[in-house]
C-alpha cells in the first residue's frame, strides 16, 4: 500500500513551480494534454460532435426547403446561410465542451496544475476548433450538392479557417464564464452573439466576395479585419484568462 | 506548513470569512468543521488557490497566495466531493492525462503505483463512468497524490459513499497521511475525523471558533467539544 515516489518526479514538478510554468515546453506539453484529452473523450462519446452536426444539417435542410430559390439568388444567400449554420451549431459545441469540465469538477482539476493557465484554454481553443472544422468538413459537400454550389474552394476554405478561429477564440474565453453560472444555456449566446459580430460580417462579406468572384481588393479587408479580430482576441485571452476563471 | 493571517473572503455584500488565523504544521492531520454555510469550503478553495482572499495573509508550502500560486499549486493535492475526473477516459488515461498536466517524467511507472495504492489496478482500463461512486473517489486520491504533494485537502470526501465505499476511503486516507503529507479535512463526519486526524479546528461564523489537538481532546468527546465551540 505505501507508494513510493521518486526523487525524480519532486524535482521536476518543483523546477514546473520555480518558473511558474511559464517554461515554453511546459506550456506546449499542458496545451497538448488538454488537446489530447478532450479529443479522446470526444471521439468516445461523440455527444459534441454528433449534436453540432445533427443541429448543422437541420439547419441546411430548412434552409434549403424553406427558400424557393433560383440557382443564382441561392449562390448570393450562401454565405450568410453558411456562416448562420456555423455560428449556431458553434454555440452548442462551446457551451457543452466547457459544461463537460463543470459538471464533475474538472475544471477545477485543470485549474489546480501548475501550469500557466492560459495553456488550459489555449487546449480549449484548439480542440474547440477541431470540432468545428470536422464539422464544417462534413457540411461543406452536403452543402454544395443540396444548393449545387461548389463550396469547395481554397480560399472560402482559408477564410473558414480565420472565421472558425475568431468564432473560437472569444467562444472560449466567454463559455469559461458563462458556464459558472445557473443560464450557462442561454447567457453564452446572448455574451458571444453581439462580441463576435465583427467575425461573422467579415467572414460572410470574404465568403460571398469568393463566390462570387469579386476584386481581390474587395475582400481583403475583410481578411484583414479577420486576422486583426483574431490576434487581438488571442491575446485579450490570453492576458484575462486567469482572471477569468479564478473567483 | 499553512499559515494563514487575518484571511477575508468577501463575495459582494456577504463577507463569508472575516479575519480567520490558522496555522498548520508539517505533519499534520488538521480536521476543519463546522455547520454548513460556515466557510470551509471557501477556506480549502483560497489555500487551493482557486479562489482570491479579499484581505490577509496566506503561504501554502513557503510560497504566498495568490502571487505564487503555480509553485502551491505543484505542491498541493486537493480531494472534493466531486471526482475531478473525466468520466469518457479510463482510470489510466484519466492519470496520464493529469501526469502531463504536472509534468511528471517516468509516469507509467508512477500512474501504476498509483492505481496499486487505491486499489484499482484490476479496473484501470475500465472508463471512469462504469464506476461506483466509492471508487471514483478513490481515483480522485489517486490523481491528487499523482505528483507526490507536500499537502493534502480534503473537501468533504465522504459524501455520497455507503459504509463500505466509506471505510476504503478511510484506508486510502490512512495510507496517504502516514506518508508524512500535511492533510487538512473538512468533513461533517464527526466519528471519522475523530478516527484519523491529529487537530481539530471549529470554524464558525468566518472564523476558527476552537482549537484543540487530539492530546487536549483525550478527556472530552469531539461531539461535546464541538457543541460547546458553537456554542460559545
Amino acid at each position: 500500500m505505501t507508494v513510493k515516489i521518486t526523487e525524480k518526479n519532486r524535482v521536476e514538478t518543483v523546477q514546473l513551480s520555480k518558473v511558474g510554468g511559464r517554461n515554453y515546453s511546459n506550456f506546449l506539453r499542458a496545451v497538448g494534454a488538454v488537446v489530447w484529452k478532450d479529443l479522446q473523450a470526444e471521439f468516445r462519446s461523440r455527444e459534441l460532435f454528433t449534436a453540432m452536426l445533427v443541429f448543422s444539417l437541420l439547419i441546411i435542410l430548412i434552409f434549403n426547403f424553406a427558400l424557393d430559390l433560383d440557382i443564382q439568388t441561392r449562390r448570393s444567400v450562401t454565405a450568410g446561410v453558411l456562416w448562420s449554420t456555423f455560428t449556431f451549431a458553434g454555440t452548442i459545441g462551446l457551451n457543452r465542451s466547457m459544461a463537460i469540465e463543470k459538471d464533475r469538477g474538472c475544471l477545477d482539476g485543470l485549474l489546480l496544475a501548475p501550469v500557466d493557465r492560459s495553456a488550459i484554454y489555449f487546449g480549449k481553443v484548439l480542440s474547440n476548433l477541431a470540432f468545428m472544422l470536422i464539422v464544417e468538413v462534413i457540411v461543406l459537400p452536403i452543402y454544395s450538392i443540396l444548393y449545387n454550389t461548389n463550396l469547395l474552394q481554397p480560399g472560402l476554405l482559408g477564410v473558414i479557417l480565420l472565421g472558425s478561429i475568431g468564432y473560437v477564440a472569444v467562444g472560449t474565453l466567454l463559455s469559461t464564464m458563462s458556464v459558472q453560472t445557473r443560464t450557462r444555456d442561454i447567457l453564452l449566446p446572448i455574451l458571444l452573439f453581439p462580441v463576435v459580430i465583427p467575425v461573422v460580417i467579415a467572414a460572410v462579406q470574404a465568403s460571398n466576395g469568393i463566390l462570387t468572384g469579386a476584386e481581390a481588393s474587395e475582400i481583403r479587408p475583410w481578411i484583414n479585419l479577420l486576422v486583426a479580430y483574431n490576434v487581438i482576441f488571442l491575446a485579450v485571452a490570453f492576458m484575462l484568462f486567469d482572471y477569468v476563471v479564478e473567483e | 506548513m499553512i499559515q494563514v493571517r487575518k484571511l477575508v473572503k468577501r463575495f459582494g455584500l456577504k463577507t463569508v470569512l472575516r479575519g480567520l488565523d490558522f496555522e498548520v504544521q508539517p505533519g499534520e492531520f488538521v480536521a476543519l468543521l463546522g455547520p454548513n454555510g460556515a466557510g470551509k469550503t471557501t477556506f480549502l478553495r483560497i489555500l487551493a488557490s482557486l479562489s482570491r482572499p479579499s484581505l490577509g495573509d496566506v503561504t501554502v508550502a513557503g510560497h504566498r497566495l495568490p502571487g505564487e500560486a503555480a509553485a502551491v499549486r505543484a505542491r498541493l493535492g486537493v480531494v472534493s466531493h466531486l471526482p475531478l475526473l473525466y468520466g469518457d477516459l479510463t482510470a489510466e488515461e484519466n492519470l496520464r492525462f493529469y501526469a502531463r498536466m504536472y509534468n511528471i517524467t517516468n509516469h507509467e511507472t508512477r500512474i501504476t503505483e498509483v492505481l496499486e495504492m487505491v486499489g484499482l489496478e484490476n479496473r484501470h482500463r475500465d472508463l471512469v463512468r462504469t464506476y461506483s461512486r466509492g471508487m471514483q473517489q478513490r481515483l480522485a486520491i489517486g490523481r491528487a497524490v499523482l505528483h507526490d504533494p507536500d499537502v493534502m485537502l480534503f473537501d468533504e470526501p465522504y459524501t455520497g459513499l455507503d459504509q463500505d465505499a466509506s471505510s476504503m476511503l478511510d484506508e486510502v486516507l490512512k495510507t496517504v497521511a502516514a506518508e508524512g503529507r500535511t492533510v487538512v479535512m473538512t468533513s461533517h463526519d464527526l466519528a471519522r475525523a475523530e478516527d484519523l486526524a491529529t487537530r481539530f479546528d471549529i470554524l464558525s461564523r468566518g472564523v476558527i471558533a476552537a482549537s484543540a489537538s487530539r492530546e487536549q481532546l483525550r478527556q472530552s468527546n469531539l461531539l461535546s467539544f464541538y457543541k460547546e465551540a458553537l456554542a460559545g
